[in-house]
């Protein structure tokens, strides 16, 4: 019995915290986004209208698409480079672990000071890239100032900080058996039939965390998106939508079901890609 | 005659010649791309030393003429970058011990004890990590400001008081593998269970421990969402927050202190990653991923 109630004193720090700051708020926010709240003033109940005009709005299907389409190639890409590094460092030559930080820091250095310098990379002028491209004659695009590469640019960011999973890839790498190599050398296999049939199925599992991982992260991407923009609105992603909503606009209500609808989508893709796991997870 | 000639390489043999040439191919990719990697740190540090025609200079000027000071200058005319930074460092030592401290307090309470809906509040915990923060957001920012608390560091720390899931969820993995000897041992000794956890669990944990203070203190350092909402006023406000108010007011001219200021707000966490390099990675490993 004292060992009971004990270790529930321990937890109740956190429980108090579970109740104050998810539980209630999410009841809040089922109500709140029935209404037509905008701090000021009275909250007016509507029923369903925030989610019929959410429905309705093109700017939300615009920032939908954006971040949709973002998440489809920046995901892919994400994976098989850091898997591709993640490869690479595995090997255990000499100097292996400062190449391990070089190629994580950039996971780690994330923030407004990255947007702002990518945002001088990416300048059409002065920019790093389209200097060099103009060393080779190539008069380089302009970037986040042109509606059709806005999406290329932030695959560059994107692909810049892929290391953040290498870490979880190399844990991964580390427990596949050996053997299964040498297995696979004594029938002839080649270092890239060696990835593809034991490297790449091994590591379904922690490539299927990383996916999951990789999709919450594209539809809650803010930081970036706030900071660097882009013209046309192609770097609206949602979530940059929500909080205009929610903090310029003051339209509370509104933003709020915007936030379930998002939930939603992220609970719904979580569902769906789980559901696939059977097909392609080795376990 | 032809017999040697005729004979089949042997798949199992690699040359040594072969061996050579891969490990300088693994080394010069690898050169490469950490090369792509650290370009655009190698661009922030170039531009926040050149004097203005330099940054504006094609081709490009690695190493410039003259190396100037006068971007950090006239970056620090312009927003109180160390003000900033020490906004931010207040918050996050505020949050962390609550985060590391409460957590811990959690994760034992999950990983040691046998207690009625311990399973079932488990189940929640994991939840919550999948938590749609989107959701809350919203509704606690209006409460906060209700209780005249916006513009203030309070919804930014006080929540770290009630511990952090993932942390929780980590901690307890690790909690998980000490014997249950170590603590009959202390209760015969007459230890209650809060001696125990903090004479023994926490100085046990110590590596644990430092590393959620790592990931504590980089999620408030690279923090904009949270801050963005909360903190207005210009003397209260944090790095990230003073960043990006010092790249929407200037445009597009002033990048060389635009870089300064940059490489200012990286440099502690660059710093933090190689002198504690082992603990992001033990972290990692801790976490382990099981497939």
């Amino acid at each position: 019995m004292r060992k009971q109630s004990a270790g529930f004193l321990f937890i109740l720090p956190w429980l108090i915290g579970l109740v104050l700051f998810t539980l209630a708020p999410m009841i809040a926010a089922v109500y709140i986004s029935l209404t037509d709240w905008t701090i000021v003033g009275e909250a007016n109940f509507i029923g369903f209208d925030n989610y019929t005009h959410l429905f309705q709005s093109e700017e939300f299907y615009k920032s939908l698409w954006v971040t949709v389409r973002y998440a489809l190639l920046a995901i892919p890409l994400i994976i098989a480079t850091s898997l591709a590094i993640s490869v690479m460092l595995d090997k255990g030559h000499k100097g292996v672990g400062i190449f391990r930080v070089v190629y994580y820091m950039p996971a780690i250095v994330s923030g407004v000071a990255v947007a702002i310098v990518f945002k001088w990379i990416l300048d059409p002028n002065f920019g790093l890239i389209n200097s060099i491209l103009t060393f080779f004659n190539i008069k380089g695009p302009d970037w986040l100032y042109d509606p059709d590469w806005v999406l290329p640019s932030y695959l560059i960011m994107a692909v810049w900080g892929a290391g953040g999973s290498i870490l979880t890839y190399l844990a991964a790498l580390k427990d596949i058996p050996q053997d299964l190599y040498g297995a696979a050398m004594i029938d002839g296999a080649g270092t890239l039939q060696k990835v593809r049939f034991i490297t790449v199925p091994m590591m379904t599992p922690i490539i299927f965390y990383n996916l999951i991982i990789g999709i919450i992260g594209a539809f809650r991407k803010f930081t970036d998106a706030y900071v660097l923009g882009g013209a046309g609105k192609e770097g609206n992603f949602i979530m940059v939508y929500l909080y205009e909503q929610a903090f310029n606009h003051y339209n509370m209500g509104y933003a709020t079901a915007l936030a379930w609808v998002l939930f939603a989508i992220i609970l719904t893709l979580t569902i769906i890609v789980n559901a696939t796991k059977k097909y392609w997870v080795h376990t | 005659m032809s017999f040697v000639k005729s004979q089949k390489p042997n798949s199992l043999y690699i040359s040594n010649e072969k061996i050579r040439f891969r490990k300088i191919a693994w080394y010069v990719s690898l050169i490469i791309g950490s090369f792509i990697m650290l370009l655009p740190f190698l661009w922030m540090i170039s531009t926040s030393f050149k004097l203005e025609d330099d940054i504006f200079s094609i081709p490009i000027k690695w190493f410039p003429d003259k190396i100037t000071l006068d971007n950090f200058k006239r970056a620090f005319e312009v927003v109180p970058i160390l003000k900033y930074m020490s906004n931010t460092l207040f918050i996050a030592v505020g949050k962390i011990f609550g985060e590391v401290f409460i957590s811990a307090m959690a994760a034992y309470g999950f990983s040691r004890f046998k207690f009625r809906g311990r399973n079932f509040l488990f189940m929640v915990l994991l939840a919550t990590m999948m938590l749609p923060y989107e959701v809350t957001m919203i509704p606690t920012f209006i409460v906060w400001s209700n209780l005249g608390l916006t513009d203030n560091y309070t919804p930014l720390i006080l929540p770290a008081y009630f511990g952090a899931a993932s942390f929780i969820f980590f901690l307890r993995m690790y909690f998980e593998t000490f014997p249950a000897s170590y603590e009959e041992a202390a209760i015969i000794d007459g230890a209650n269970y809060l001696q125990i956890f903090r004479k023994i669990f926490l100085p046990l944990s110590k590596p644990a421990l430092i590393t959620i203070a790592l990931w504590a203190f980089m999620g408030t350092w690279n923090d904009l969402l949270g801050q963005l909402i909360y903190i207005n006023s210009t003397e209260k406000l944090t790095i990230q927050l003073g960043l990006a108010s010092f790249s929407s007011m200037t445009g597009e001219v002033f990048w060389g202190p635009l870089m300064a200021a940059s490489l200012l707000a990286l440099l502690p966490i660059i710093a933090l990653l190689l002198y504690a390099q082992k603990y992001f990675v033990e972290g990692v490993k801790m976490t382990g991923v099981k497939g």
